[in-house]
């Protein structure tokens, strides 16, 4: 009796070490420009060759700017990165999606909608966010630039088994309760750092329900609670969701994947180091308030107490009182993009909220498409004409104010609403408050200009 | 990569939980190509303000304390899998981490850079705390071979655990690229049977 995750690892081990760690084969190796120039550097110091070129796909995500992608980079630096990204990739014969090619964007949105990502299969990339892929069961996790040049050499890597988890959510979501609602609950409720060591697979109703986009967002954030990833079991969403896409097998082979793919769900009594058990029906749409991900609270809650001193200086960081609220609290700076919530779904839910509104004055909006793809798809659905008539500002793709490694970044002191994935003190600039979100939550406090209660308002 | 054997030295405490990749080294200071020069930018937002100038009262800033040795809260290392957070503090010259809780590829980053991460309860974390807040001057002794940790006067001290693996790369400075080449064999054999 074998668990989803016993199943993929357990026939990826190429070999192990006595009292060690294992030697796993990687199928897939996705790499971005700022955890591989070392990488590349590290080989080409030690005179080794990439193992398999053919195994790796390259897309510029991070740097790249969000305007005027035609023109050429404007920050050297920057610059400097996606050249020798683009050089790297041409040298050693890997596929690069760089900036202007239609299938750019966020690693772990392109990956995805390319059918590069699929059920059964060992991923990894130099970006902890890499969890994402375990949406259609395969293990994927990120991994240091010194892990990358391993790939590299040998399309293998390292590693202790981790011990695993199972997160299972059952019953029906409220209203206006989104799959990022989910993930933000359920580590407000075990914290940042309970899946530490282990490897975490969601189950019950609610992820059996759930779009292969709302998986995504969930499993994304797996590493905001520790955990090394995340993974749902495949099944027909699963499927539908992959048929046709460029790189997803074809023909016989698609029959042949699919009857193993098939074969990949938990066994019925197979058992998890760790589990916990959540009921739908108290998920409430959720907003953080502190300066990491755990730090949630549904929307009208009141910011907790607490005497720690790191707790302390969070709320300092943030600005704001244990007690509060926040509702009704005004906001400047709305985000709508990164690969957590950047897919069209989540432009889709915000394009029902925005329909026939105007945002507020006060409010900055800007909605980052996570691929060329998504671009067009807003554009092909009519979206971009409900944005652009309620004030928002669409911008081109990429990772963007999640991490503002380019030009987006939110000023000093500023609080946005983010759909991204992460809090953390400076992460959308220096000094700027992070307030995670859903992207309907985001949408309806672009438009009031404060943060209010959604559910309110659906029902 | 440098070996690493044993270690006396004074400690720099550094008592925040959570500490995320992103305080080690914010993402502006990402772009560089090679590994080296991050050191310069190790807290850099917590060790400087918007002008420069140094935040006094952060540990890295007050030269009471000193060392090798980065004593840290819980759940140090979280967050984005970025590389540069362990070059950044090797290259400012820390060799150890120790903390009650270490974020998982925090923790393979470091020992892929020779700087030995030690986990240890919360409240030998606590304790040490006291004794290193308390008397800055107290030397700390890391023995990996013996995987012990105390103070010079011994009056602290508590052994670690470290995978017998990744312990012998340290102590030898090797790391994995060579171990998995050496496998190419057996991985090309396993890539044949697929399954």
């Amino acid at each position: 009796m074998k668990t989803l995750f016993d199943k993929v690892w357990d026939s990826h081990v190429v070999d192990s070490v006595t009292d060690g760690p294992q030697v796993l084969y990687i199928d897939t190796h996705l790499i971005h420009e700022v955890t591989s120039p070392q990488a590349f550097q590290e080989l080409e110091e030690r005179a080794i060759p990439i193992f398999r070129p053919d195994q790796i796909f390259a897309t510029a995500d991070h740097n790249t700017p969000t305007l005027n992608q035609h023109l050429p980079v404007e920050d050297p630096l920057s610059r400097k990165q996606l050249q020798q990204l683009s050089e790297n990739c041409e040298k050693h014969g890997i596929s690069l999606f760089e900036l202007g090619h239609m299938n750019n964007g966020i690693v772990h949105v392109m990956a995805p909608e390319q059918g590069i990502t699929q059920p059964g299969k060992t991923m990894v990339c130099g970006d902890s966010h890499t969890s994402t892929h375990g949406a259609f069961g395969a293990i994927a996790f990120g991994i240091g630039t010194s892990q990358v040049a391993q790939v590299f050499a040998s399309q293998c890597l390292l590693l202790t088994k981790p011990k695993s988890m199972r997160v299972t959510v059952n019953g029906d979501l409220a209203p206006g309760v989104l799959p990022k609602d989910v993930i933000l609950y359920i580590i407000s409720q075990i914290g940042t750092n309970a899946g530490t060591g282990y490897f975490c697979e969601y189950a019950g109703d609610v992820f059996e329900k759930m779009s292969m986009e709302g998986r995504m967002t969930v499993c994304n954030m797996s590493i905001e609670m520790g955990a090394r990833g995340g993974m749902i079991a495949p099944d027909q969403t699963t499927f539908d969701y992959m048929q046709g896409r460029p790189y997803a097998p074809k023909g016989e082979e698609w029959e042949a994947k699919l009857a193993y793919w098939k074969s990949l769900p938990t066994d019925s009594g197979a058992s998890f180091d760790k589990e916990f058990h959540f009921d739908a029906a108290d998920i409430k749409p959720m907003i953080t308030y502190g300066t990491n991900p755990g730090m949630g609270m549904g929307l009208g809650e009141l910011i907790p107490n607490s005497d720690d001193a790191s707790f302390k200086k969070s709320l300092d960081y943030m600005g704001l009182e244990a007690g509060s609220n926040l509702m009704e609290m005004p906001i400047n700076f709305v985000f709508i993009g990164s690969c957590t919530n950047s897919r069209i779904e989540d432009f889709r839910v915000a394009a029902d909220y925005i329909k026939g509104k105007r945002k507020a004055d006060n409010v900055t909006a800007w909605l980052v498409p996570g691929s060329k793809q998504v671009e067009s798809q807003i554009d092909r659905e009519g979206l971009r004409d409900i944005f652009t008539e309620a004030g928002f500002e669409i911008r081109q793709p990429g990772c963007s104010a999640c991490l503002a490694m380019n030009d987006d970044k939110i000023p000093q002191g500023e609080y946005c609403v983010s759909t991204s994935n992460r809090n953390f003190e400076g992460r959308q600039g220096q000094g700027a408050r992070t307030i995670l979100a859903s992207p309907l939550v985001a949408a309806a406090t672009a438009i009031e200009g404060k943060i209010v209660d959604v559910s309110k308002q659906l029902n | 990569m440098e070996k690493f054997d044993r270690l006396i030295s004074r400690a720099v405490p550094l008592a925040v939980d959570n500490v995320d990749t992103d305080q080690i080294i914010p993402a502006r200071f990402l772009k560089a190509t090679d590994k080296k020069g991050f050191g310069d930018n190790v807290f850099r937002d917590w060790r400087y303000d918007g002008e420069d100038q140094p935040i006094p009262g952060f540990p890295l800033n007050d030269s009471t304390y000193d060392g090798q040795i980065l004593v840290a809260g819980d759940n140090f290392g979280c967050g984005s899998s970025r590389e540069h957070a362990a070059w950044a503090l090797v290259g400012y010259g820390f060799k150890v981490v120790i903390s009650s809780y270490f974020a998982d590829i925090f923790k393979g980053n470091s020992l892929n850079n020779g700087l030995l991460p030690i986990q240890v309860s919360p409240e030998f974390l606590e304790r040490l705390f006291d004794a290193v807040k308390q008397d800055p001057s107290t030397q700390l002794v890391v023995d990996l071979e013996k995987q012990l940790l105390r103070t010079e006067d011994k009056t602290l001290q508590i052994n670690f655990e470290i995978d017998p693996y990744k312990k012998m790369c340290l102590i030898n400075g090797y790391d994995d690229i060579d171990f998995l080449i050496s496998k190419k064999d057996k991985i090309e054999a396993f890539e044949t049977k697929k399954y």
